[in-house]
């Protein structure tokens, strides 16, 4: 029998991003990954650039990211947006940004996301997402917003990531405001003639920097950015690898629809006003976990051995019933080590206790250590 | 006399008398990047042709190294289990994988000779 797909069930080509050319220039093993090609590394290898991020300055390339604006009459955005997370943004100052997560009434992570206050006059709040959750976010957000209040992507522009302890010292260089930026500030920033909306975060750990930059001037900041001698191109490898010492969760992998930000260990993100109202999606499960305990937690795993336990395994408990699973796991090029987040059985979640890892068949070792696995050394 | 022969995963294969040294070609270990494991067969284990009996992971992912050609296993080697970064910087060379007593040493030219897998990977 011959299977024929019909030409409009096809996945759509994947897309390119407006540093395509450069990435290709440089060397960069191109890969499709959430609908585009992107440079998962470069020739020096995984192993390097991640070395290069905790010791100087690494520039991503995240333009696979969504970037939109939602925008309204003063405190409009704040107070419709903030009835879809457990994040506080009606009392987001202008120049901050938070990381909070899209949820649904079951208490599930529809994506995590950041959004920051970019407009005194609290007309506008910046998004990012994920690249994989782009469409449904948009979708998510547009229907829950009152008539005065609207989505716009912002499609014509790149996201650049510079992070690394390096990272201040060679961005002041091109724009010197950037050096009083807090942890968590955005500013407006003219580098290298581009208008460009700075964050000082990332998703690696170090203290540094994410970049929005009109597409057509993304890549000659990129090319400025990597002629300072501090700066070498990372792809998706080592910003996986950053991540996963980092402790911070990949959507699709560590968090869905399916975890809570209390079992995921995110209730760090439900504001003080929102504990007391109960009134994010979600709120009534998410409380109920609290108040009870979940059944299940996500963890840090350290194998004993030297074998790397991927997404997917098992987690076995000590009396050789299932325990849970692995859902980001690999090698550490900080630790020399393999490591690994998963989650478990709430009794089974505490520091110290000794796991198995069903490997190809095979029962390995492990113990539940606390993350991040590699310190963080955000500015304070 | 020795001579090289090749498989359509990446193997390449040495035999010398009824020994066949097997390790994975510059192009693999290139296509793997860093590799971080390796895990090796136990000497003495009997092998069927194209049977997984190793495996090799890089920071991104796992893979199998296959046996070649039917055999037992004879050695293997220490030094890449310890080190597992040699088999980067001399894939070809000792960063060798295992050797295997072939059970028919005739079906050897049954593999790839150098120009045929230079071929072959143009085709890859």
């Amino acid at each position: 029998m011959t299977i024929i797909i019909a030409a409009d069930e096809a996945p759509p080509p994947p897309r390119r991003v407006p540093l395509d050319g450069l990435h290709r220039e440089l060397g960069g093993r191109m890969v499709t990954f959430a609908g585009y090609e992107m440079p998962v590394q470069y020739p020096p290898g995984i192993v390097a650039e991640h070395n290069h991020c905790r010791t100087q300055a690494a520039l991503f390339d995240v333009s696979h990211m969504g970037q939109a604006i939602v925008s309204g009459a003063p405190g409009a955005a704040a107070a419709a947006l903030e009835r879809l997370v457990p994040g506080e943004l009606v009392a987001l100052r202008p120049g901050r940004q938070r990381y909070t997560l899209l949820m649904n009434e079951a208490g599930g992570i529809l994506d995590d996301l950041m959004i920051a206050n970019v407009d005194r006059a609290g007309e506008r709040l910046f998004l990012v997402v994920n690249a994989s959750r782009k469409a449904e976010d948009t979708a998510h957000i547009a229907a829950a917003l009152p008539p005065d209040v609207r989505i716009d992507a912002l499609e014509d522009r790149a996201l650049l990531a510079l992070q690394g302890p390096m990272a201040v010292t060679v961005l002041a260089r091109l724009a010197p405001s950037v050096a009083a930026l807090p942890f968590m500030g955005v500013a407006d920033a003219t580098i290298e003639g581009a208008a460009c909306l700075l964050s000082r975060s990332g998703y690696t750990g170090e203290d540094g920097f994410e970049i929005s930059v009109p597409a057509s001037q993304a890549e000659s900041l990129a090319r400025r950015l990597l002629a300072e001698p501090e700066v070498a191109p990372a792809g998706l490898g080592a910003r996986d690898s950053l991540r996963l010492e980092a402790g911070l969760c990949l959507y699709g992998n560590d968090i869905d629809e399916l975890t809570t930000p209390v079992e995921a260990g995110l209730t760090w993100v439900i504001g003080k006003r929102r504990r007391m109202a109960w009134d994010f999606p979600g709120a009534t499960v998410v409380r109920d976990q609290l108040d009870n305990g979940p059944t299940r937690m996500r963890v840090g795993l350290r194998p004993d051995g030297r074998a790397p336990a991927r997404a997917g395994v098992q987690i076995v408990a000590a009396d050789g019933t299932a325990a849970g699973d692995i859902t980001s796991g690999g090698f550490s090029p900080s630790l020399g080590v393999p490591i690994a987040m998963g989650y478990v059985r709430r009794g089974l979640a505490a520091d110290g206790t000794v796991l198995s890892l069903l490997v190809r068949g095979k029962l390995l070792p492990a113990s539940i250590v606390p993350m991040p696995f590699v310190p963080h050394r955000y500015i304070r | 006399m020795s001579e090289t022969r090749f498989t359509k995963d990446h193997e390449w294969v040495r035999l010398e008398g009824a020994i066949a040294t097997v390790g994975i070609t510059p192009h693999a270990q290139e296509a793997l990047g860093d590799i971080v494991f390796v895990e090796l067969p136990e000497a003495g284990r009997e092998v069927a042709e194209a049977e997984a009996c190793a495996v090799v992971e890089s920071v991104k992912a796992a893979s199998d190294v296959y046996a070649p050609l039917a055999g037992r296993v004879t050695e293997t080697n220490a030094a890449i289990v310890d080190d597992p970064g040699l088999v980067n910087q001399a894939s070809d060379g000792d960063g060798w994988f295992f050797k295997l007593e072939l059970a028919d040493t005739a079906a050897f030219s049954t593999l790839m000779d150098a120009a045929a897998y230079s071929a072959f990977l143009e085709t890859v």
